[in-house]
């Protein structure tokens, strides 16, 4: 088992280089002049050679990978072209509230969709299975800013019970958790409807039933158990695809969280932001993904064997 | 003669069990699959002769009529200048579709194209562009469509480039997978061991087994496509106003979501069934060709 992890982190190493290569020369690659953009437009000459050497641009590509690299080791993710800010500066509070964002819809999309996923399974072929399938394959085409609007529209609008927008209380994140969490809700019940029917249809399911076992136990006891390790890993892997949604989210509730700057970023042409975001999320997601993978080894018997 | 009737016969049967005919009749006996194919058709109509649905004309601002609400004279109202939304979302499912299908199938044709080869070949080539995968899959969709935005502008082909760009290492990762499975079947074992080139064994032996997979994965990323591009000109990356793209439509209607609601919800509305369609669609594809592929 040990083995098994090491050797999974030890396979991110090469992808998280390569990544950040890549997120590195993303800023050089862009037309201009990075030590321009820093000093401002109406800097002098010598300010912006200053700049550069500050920044190592006049060293070699690959230096300049490295002291970009020991920087971030630091904390040091350069400068915001638009506000001069340090980019760790603009970004530090805006991790929390993503986090928030993601995990409060996560929790309620996984208690929400898995039991319907299960019910829908037991009920196969019924108009409960079917209206639950129905409703699952709208959650999945449903645009979630359209939702968001919809939402606002009848608990703001029209009901005025919670606030359209902002950051603070537990009121606000009512509807962007909603909203973010809708496509998770429909993608968990169809995958947990599939994973149990997977599991009913194994041999020790019709053992459990020859032996005269009761319906519910052979669900809850032999099946479900057994169908939980992919739909726990599932929703794991679910968390690092919210990170995605959470961008669109944040702009329609005016969220104050990483999404929504990197949409500003991206209007106002701010490399140095963008860069750090894409980073952040890439390497999140990265993260989340290996855990996934460790907790299905985890709760996976066979794993550890074939391992 | 006989060899002629020989010939004739055989392509009779393999007509009959062509896969094609195959699928469309599993297809067509489903009743979701048909309206979803209905629909899609439908849109394509609208893309073809916009003119002869929509009852107005596309650009003409009325300023006596403007926000309002859904009646007979405008089936769906009119919004800020007075425009009809009606006619606007017709011809916006133009933008739609060239989102949805332009991106999904050049990032299928290309995933493909160098799936197959990297699975077939393996060697340096393979590990170089399966790595290249994991870089591109290390961004959940929606990113990297976004960094890809930041690089090269907005704008709508910029929107299909990002979105296709996203699709390429999903494509590529599940067709290597099967070219892998397919290259060891004693049939390609054979078509090696007479002599024949190694394109002419990936062309005529190896694609078209990973078909299936392929029309079935294509149908299911239109709908995600379509969703990630309206996404992406709801934030502003994508066709600009007065453009009547119907996530450029939502995000200027949400100004009016307290005194005209009906400015976002058609658009709305028009990308989610869209949307839908293509998903039902794609679930009876799946059911039809083989139950095992996975969600």
């Amino acid at each position: 088992m040990l083995s098994y992890i090491v050797r999974r982190i030890a396979a991110m190493i090469p992808i998280l280089l390569l990544v950040s290569i890549v997120i590195f020369l993303f800023i050089r690659i862009l037309p201009g002049d990075p030590a321009r953009l820093v000093a401002g437009e109406d800097a002098s000459a010598e300010t912006v050679a200053l700049v550069r050497a500050e920044l190592g641009l006049d060293q070699p590509i690959v230096r300049q990978y490295l002291i970009y690299m020991g920087k971030l080791f630091q904390g040091d993710f350069g400068y915001s072209y638009r506000s001069h800010k340090p980019v760790a500066e603009l970004m530090a509070n805006r991790i929390v509230p993503t986090a928030q964002l993601a995990f409060s819809a996560l929790i309620w999309a996984a208690l929400v969709g898995i039991p319907l996923g299960v019910f829908s399974a037991i009920n196969r072929g019924r108009w409960l299975d079917r209206s639950i399938m129905v409703v699952s394959v709208s959650g999945i085409s449903i645009p979630a800013f359209w939702l968001g609007i919809l939402l606002v529209q009848f608990f703001c609008v029209r009901w005025g019970l919670l606030p359209s927008g902002g950051y603070g209380g537990v009121k606000n994140i009512v509807l962007p958790s909603l909203t973010l969490g809708a496509h998770v809700v429909a993608t968990m019940a169809r995958f947990g409807r599939n994973s149990l029917l997977e599991t009913l249809r194994q041999d020790y399911v019709r053992t459990a039933r020859a032996k005269g076992a009761r319906e519910w136990q052979v669900i809850l006891k032999h099946a479900l158990r057994n169908a939980l390790i992919p739909i726990v890993t599932m929703s794991a892997m679910q968390l690092g695809f919210m990170l995605g949604g959470s961008v669109v989210v944040e702009s329609v509730f005016a969220w104050p969280g990483v999404g929504r700057l990197l949409i500003a970023s991206v209007t106002e042409r701010d490399y140095p932001v963008i860069q750090a975001c894409m980073l952040l999320f890439s390497f999140t997601f990265l993260f989340i993904n290996m855990v996934t993978d460790l907790m299905y080894a985890i709760i996976n018997p066979q794993i550890r064997l074939d391992s | 003669m006989e060899i002629s009737s020989a010939a004739k016969r055989k392509n009779a049967r393999e007509r009959i069990d062509s896969p094609l005919r195959r699928i469309l009749r599993k297809v067509a006996s489903n009743p979701t699959g048909v309206a979803s194919l209905a629909f899609i058709l439908f849109l394509i109509l609208c893309v073809a002769f916009p003119g002869l649905i929509a009852p107005f004309d596309l650009a003409a601002p009325d300023y006596d009529h403007t926000l309002e609400g859904p009646g007979l004279a405008h089936l769906f109202g009119t919004d800020e200048y007075g425009r009809d939304i009606f006619s606007r979302v017709i011809h916006g499912a133009k933008y739609t579709l060239q989102i949805g299908l332009i991106s999904v199938f050049a990032g299928a044709f290309v995933g493909t194209v160098l799936g197959v080869t990297a699975g077939y070949y393996g060697g340096l080539y393979e590990t170089v562009v399966m790595r290249a995968c994991d870089v591109l899959l290390a961004f959940p969709g929606m990113l990297l469509a976004i960094g890809i935005i930041a690089l090269i502008g907005t704008g709508t082909w910029n929107v299909v480039i990002a979105v296709a760009v996203y699709t390429v290492p999903i494509f590529t990762r599940i067709i290597r997978g099967n070219t892998i499975e397919l290259k060891n079947l004693v049939y390609v074992e054979a078509a090696r061991a007479i002599g024949l080139k190694d394109r002419w064994i990936i062309l005529r032996h190896i694609l078209p087994g990973t078909f299936s997979v392929a029309i079935v994965y294509i149908t299911m990323r239109i709908g995600s496509a379509i969703l990630t591009g309206a996404a992406l000109s709801f934030v502003g990356f994508g066709a600009q106003p007065p453009t009547p793209e119907w996530g450029t439509m939502l995000s200027s209607g949400r100004n009016y979501v307290v005194t005209a609601p009906h400015v976002a919800l058609f658009p709305g509305i028009a990308i989610f069934l869209t949307c839908l369609a293509f998903n039902l669609l794609g679930d009876c594809l799946r059911d039809a060709l083989d139950s095992k592929i996975a969600e």
